[in-house]
């Protein structure tokens, strides 16, 4: 049971960090930013080129990937969305725009990294061990500390800072913010751009653990969009409960279900069929939206 | 006036330019070789080393003057289709060589994609060398599939059987990706285990092609106590995590696997947790290689700028058409020619020392010569390289 609970929080705590990035975008400019998890894999790709190829300390290919991620952001959304929002009324613009984003990245991944699985050597060593109830490697808990760490510095910039406040009155209201003098290109510049750079710190986090490669993209935006259709699309507090949800029902799954077969994501999808018939706006979603 | 002149003399040039582009391109026809496989995804390893293994091997000959097939130098062009591991999208691609004119076509490299491309391959009389398992592909009525390496029945019993006399092996357990390959590859893994005598302690856990933590999948195998603890099917992405998961939770046993891996992906994902970890390696060890063999990684390597070990092994298939067709020409446009040729075909093995030969075997394994002739090198890691453990011959 104990190693249930901390490989729930653990792979919760990485969730919790990938879905705040996209349900960030999806609020400020109704974005569903399907380019998410190519976001996260080139985030992993550049820590692994600071760390592994250029002997740098892990730290800088943390910020690098932070830097990286929010400055492609911000150009994505100036020169891309924007424009796109701009001048069509249409919501199934932006999705294709973002699908192509999607594949764009995917090509530009292979070209710059290859197609190879990498990773970078083990930033801690060691074991936690106790009595054999609960094994967890020492790189886990700090990763799985540091996204806990990253989740609150996040709520602290949202609700303490300038650009936070001007974020959550966009996304409450985008007429009434521009109304109140909030700078709505900016904002949304800046919110993409964060979005951008939280999917660069947890593939910079996590290639530490798992490793990076090519495809893994795809796979780790359906997971961020079913925590934020759990926890309710734009809603913050949503994305991180969402996370921390699918993490634990997917540790619960693995060990319970585990002499069933590999059903445990037949059984989440299952359950998230049924749970969105009776509350399709998610658990802290508005029915209005 | 000087402007003008200038004008005109860069324009000759350029026309010139272009016409002997033109003539130098035009000097020897071009035989075209498809390749239909994965590049892209998480397996996009495996098909990556087909095509640049193609595209390495093509460069050179054409830099050479040609492939002489009946006294004609021909230019090697190959075609390229990314599967993305879909079968859907393998039969595209098959359609595609066969509206490109193209008898000849390496992959793909799944087994559901392989079995998909059957009847095109079959109508369109193409003959395909994939890199997949099912028996049915190269066994009659069946004649147009050429397995590219050595499947994991061949590989997987000779080292249990070898682990089992060196190491005092007894119990074993199969752990698979739920995907038709690892699965189908577990199943005969487990089979062939039970047959040799080994107790099969666990062979039901399977897990996501994309799992990020292997630790709750891999704790109930763990505590089945295996002496040895088979990957099935491995994918290059996955092997790294499934040995740090499985070291991190205390196993301390054999961890081996079926499918080629590569030695940096390793060394990065797993570091000395990897050590001792056994897999089936590309056809070729610094004993075995060739100079011929030696200057393919070279090229491969200044071409694409890493060097991927699994090349090893998928510098054959391209090497095999083309000498089959070189034998009997008319093999060229007739598959029917070149099924003929297969039976008795033997051409010296440039990639080898010795007097080893390029040959078609499978008479054992099929019932007919439809799988190319490499060597089975075992491979054992350790601190960051491989380490050949045994050399075996497929019949």
């Amino acid at each position: 049971m104990e190693q249930i609970l901390a490989n729930g929080l653990y792979l919760g705590a990485q969730y919790a960090l990938i879905a705040l990035g996209l349900t960030l975008i999806f609020s400020l400019m109704n974005v569903l930013n399907f380019a998410h998890g190519q976001m996260y894999v080139f985030g992993g790709f550049v820590t692994y080129t600071v760390v592994a190829q250029w002997g740098l300390p892990f730290i800088v290919g943390l910020v690098s990937s932070a830097v990286i991620l929010a400055v492609m952001g911000a150009l994505i959304e100036k020169f891309l969305f924007r424009p796109v929002i701009r001048k069509s009324k249409r919501d199934e613009s932006t999705m294709l725009l973002a699908a192509g984003i999607a594949f764009f990245l995917d090509a530009v991944i292979l070209l710059l990294f290859g197609e190879k699985q990498r990773g970078v050597p083990k930033i801690v060593d060691g074991v936690f061990n106790w009595d054999m109830r609960l094994i967890m490697p020492y790189d886990r808990i700090l990763i799985g500390v540091l996204a806990i760490a990253l989740i609150v510095g996040f709520i602290a910039l949202m609700q303490y800072t300038k650009a936070g406040r001007a974020m959550r009155a966009l996304a409450q209201d985008r007429m009434a913010a521009q109304l109140m003098g909030v700078d709505v290109d900016r904002y949304s510049m800046i919110g993409f751009a964060l979005g951008a750079l939280l999917a660069g710190l947890v593939g910079g986090l996590l290639v530490t653990i798992t490793g990076i490669n090519l495809g893994m993209g795809g796979p780790t935006s359906i997971k961020a969009f079913m925590m934020i259709m759990i926890g309710g699309a734009g809603v913050i507090s949503g994305a991180i409960a969402g996370g921390f949800i699918l993490g634990m029902m997917e540790s619960i799954g693995l060990t319970v279900l585990a002499v069933y077969g590999d059903i445990t994501y037949l059984a989440i999808f299952a359950s998230l069929m049924v749970f969105l018939a009776f509350r399709p706006q998610g658990l802290m979603g508005k029915p209005w939206g | 006036m000087l402007r003008r002149t200038l004008l005109k003399t860069s324009a000759l040039a350029a026309v010139a330019s272009i016409a002997m582009l033109g003539t130098a391109f035009a000097e020897n026809p071009v035989l075209k070789i498809g390749f239909v496989g994965v590049t892209s995804g998480p397996a996009a390893a495996w098909g990556t080393s087909n095509q640049r293994s193609m595209e390495t091997r093509a460069a050179w000959i054409n830099e050479t003057g040609g492939y002489d097939i009946g006294g004609t130098m021909y230019d090697i062009e190959i075609v390229s289709f990314d599967d993305q591991k879909d079968p859907k999208r393998a039969i595209a691609g098959m359609e595609q060589m066969a509206q490109e004119g193209i008898h000849y076509v390496v992959g793909p490299n799944v087994d559901d994609g392989a079995a998909a491309v059957r009847p095109v391959a079959e109508q369109n009389g193409i003959m395909y060398f994939p890199y997949a398992f099912p028996k049915e592909l190269y066994t009659a009525p069946a004649s147009n599939a050429v397995l590219g390496m050595v499947a994991n029945y061949q590989s997987g019993p000779a080292i249990y059987k070898y682990l089992m006399e060196n190491n005092g092996v007894k119990k074993v357990a199969f752990i698979a990706g739920n995907e038709s390959d690892p699965l189908s590859q577990r199943d005969s893994g487990s089979a062939a285990a039970k047959a040799l005598g080994l107790e099969v302690v666990s062979d039901s856990v399977t897990y996501q092609m994309d799992t990020t933590d292997f630790t709750p999948v891999l704790l109930p195998v763990i505590q089945s106590a295996p002496d040895l603890l088979v990957l099935s099917g491995v994918s290059p992405a996955n092997a790294p995590q499934l040995i740090r998961s499985a070291r991190e939770l205390g196993y301390t046993g054999l961890i081996s696997t079926e499918t080629a891996q590569d030695a940096a992906v390793l060394q990065e994902g797993a570091g000395e947790l990897a050590n001792g970890f056994i897999s089936v390696g590309g056809a070729s060890t610094p004993e075995l290689a060739s100079d011929m063999m030696r200057e393919f990684v070279e090229r491969y390597t200044a071409m694409f700028g890493e060097y991927n070990d699994e090349s090893n092994t998928k510098v054959y298939a391209l090497e095999y058409i083309l000498a089959t067709i070189a034998a009997n020409p008319a093999a060229m446009t007739d598959v029917e020619a070149f099924k003929a040729t297969m039976d008795t075909f033997e051409a010296p093995n440039p990639y080898m020392v010795g007097d080893a030969k390029l040959k078609y075997v499978g008479t054992t394994s099929f019932g007919q010569k439809r799988q190319v002739s490499v060597p089975l090198v075992v491979n054992v890691f350790n601190n960051g390289a491989f380490e050949t453990m045994f050399v075996a011959q497929v019949d």
